[in-house]
């Protein structure tokens, strides 16, 4: 009779709100999942649902959380106080040319909008990704110690550098490999197997993982079996 | 004539319910299966831990509803452990969905420790713009950020006074689901400004970011539902990653199961085609 009792009314203090939200949402899961047994229209209805209310809450939170605060609020900052950001025309009138790319006969303007997004993005981009990913990363192994943390840091280490430059030599295509170098190639294809492998068992964690998460939800916030 | 039962056309109805009863059944008795730290987790503790009380780090909440499972206890166990060593957190979202998600932590946990708003701790909330708005903070937290997620504004909060840009961000943790995320931060925040930054990432997008760990530019990183455990193993208080993690390892017990039987199966089959 307890159990019944919360599983309708949750634990004590929870408002009915919350405790009809958890049904809500048990019983969309539910119809989700249903699809692993076959279609139906209970899928076909949470799926819809999804969709729909995801865009609804992705159009609003982007007019609240970008538009009003970027744009709308300089431009037109009313009794506020705040100054009139008149320069926030210029991105203004360019998030309107990229709403053209609909008309045909007034596309080409979106291509403005578009070049200067990545000519900035390039910008930005490069030096971050130069230093970060190329120069950092190809210090790192240059300076790999080989002689200090233990046997097993050192067998590690060496095996990292033979599988960084065993990996670049099977993408250097300048020369066909074959001999020495085709050797190196096929073992830098075992590398890259290996850590595709190692990426899609963490794939399959992480989705596990999702589904734990549901579960949990299932049991604890709608079922109260588990605490 | 009869064909005989056939492993490889096993009904998938079947492996999806044996793959459900492996992730209920640990989760209503738990297993208790000993789990160890690894060592970017352990790293990343002892970064935060060797940060002195009073000093202002940044949790960075960069994720959406979906990896909530992954990432919710990540941000719990961050701010649990800010709270309980008295750093000061400056919550900053690159993602629209994460500010309420990190409020639904930082709230409660706020109460647990006595902490107060805008003392102890700030929701700036989210500002679009991903790697333009991290350059920007660079420059200057305040003018990117004019007011917190309740539309204080940031001149009127005591905690902001104190904050200019990362040289007064002693260190930041960046929980990330996708793009903009670790690497960004990695790319414009922490080659730029020689910020210390930690990561807690989903086990999808680990494997991208354990050469960061390697060259010294994360701290440390925690890898999907496995990391958050294992770092509210290292605060000692053992959360709802936790919990997930029997069911982790009998579902992981499982799937070895079902690859073993498809290649016994497959390899079979091909003996007896060829005979």
């Amino acid at each position: 009779m307890n159990w019944l009792h919360m599983l309708f009314n949750g634990p004590p203090g929870t408002p009915a709100s919350v405790v009809w939200g958890f049904w809500v949402a048990a019983i969309l899961t539910i119809s989700i999942y249903s699809f692993l047994y076959k279609d139906n229209p209970l899928y076909k209805f949470a799926e819809s649902l999804f969709v729909g209310l995801g865009a609804a809450y992705w159009l609003a939170l982007l007019y609240h959380e970008t538009l009003v605060p970027k744009l709308l609020h300089p431009l037109f900052p009313g009794g506020s106080g705040d100054p009139v950001q008149w320069i926030r025309i210029i991105p203004g009138v360019l998030a309107v040319f990229m709403l053209l790319r609909f008309f045909p006969k007034l596309s080409w303007l979106s291509r403005w909008a578009l070049g200067f997004i990545v000519g900035m993005y390039s910008a930005v981009n490069i030096t971050g990704f130069a230093q970060a990913d190329f120069v950092a990363q190809i210090y790192a192994t240059m300076t790999t110690p080989l002689n200090s943390g233990g046997a097993l840091a050192i067998i590690l280490n060496v095996v990292a550098i033979v599988g960084v430059c065993a990996t670049l030599i099977y993408f250097f295509f300048s020369k066909e490999h074959k001999g020495v170098l085709g050797g190196f190639a096929r073992l830098g294809i075992w590398f890259l197997m290996i850590a595709f492998g190692a990426s899609f068992g963490y794939t399959v964690m992480g989705r596990v993982s999702l589904l734990i998460g549901r579960m949990q939800f299932m049991l604890r916030d709608w079922l109260h079996i588990i605490e | 004539m009869s064909e005989g039962f056939d492993l490889r056309r096993i009904d998938r109805r079947i492996i999806f319910v044996l793959v459900l009863v492996a992730v209920v059944w640990p989760l209503i008795a738990p297993l208790r299966l000993p789990m160890d730290v690894s060592p970017p987790v352990q790293n990343l503790y002892n970064t935060i831990e060797e940060i002195p009380a009073g000093s202002i780090v940044m949790l960075a909440g960069d994720y959406s509803p979906d990896t909530m499972p992954e990432l919710q206890p990540m941000t719990d166990t961050f701010l649990r452990h800010a709270f309980r060593n008295d750093l000061r957190v400056v919550v900053a979202c690159l993602w629209p969905a994460s500010p309420p998600l990190v409020e639904r932590a930082l709230l409660p946990l706020a109460d647990e420790f006595g902490k107060v708003d805008g003392v102890d701790y700030v929701n700036l909330g989210y500002m679009a713009g991903g790697t333009v708005t991290l350059l920007g903070m660079g420059a200057s937290i305040p003018n990117t950020f004019p007011s917190d997620y309740s539309g204080t504004p940031v001149r009127e909060i005591p905690l902001m006074q104190e904050v200019q840009n990362f040289d007064d961000i002693a260190f930041v943790m960046e929980i990330s689901a996708g793009t903009p995320g670790t690497r960004e931060w990695v790319q414009q925040v922490q080659s730029r400004f020689r910020v210390a930054l930690g990561s807690g990432t989903t086990a999808v997008g680990a494997p991208n970011f354990y050469p960061y760990v390697q060259s010294g530019q994360l701290v440390g990183l925690l890898g999907g539902l496995k990391g958050a455990a294992e770092y509210e193993t290292l605060l000692e208080y053992p959360g709802l990653a936790t919990k997930g993690m029997d069911a982790q390892s009998v579902v992981h017990a499982l799937i070895v199961v079902f690859i073993i039987l498809g290649n016994v199966a497959y390899f079979a089959a091909r003996r007896k085609g060829r005979a």
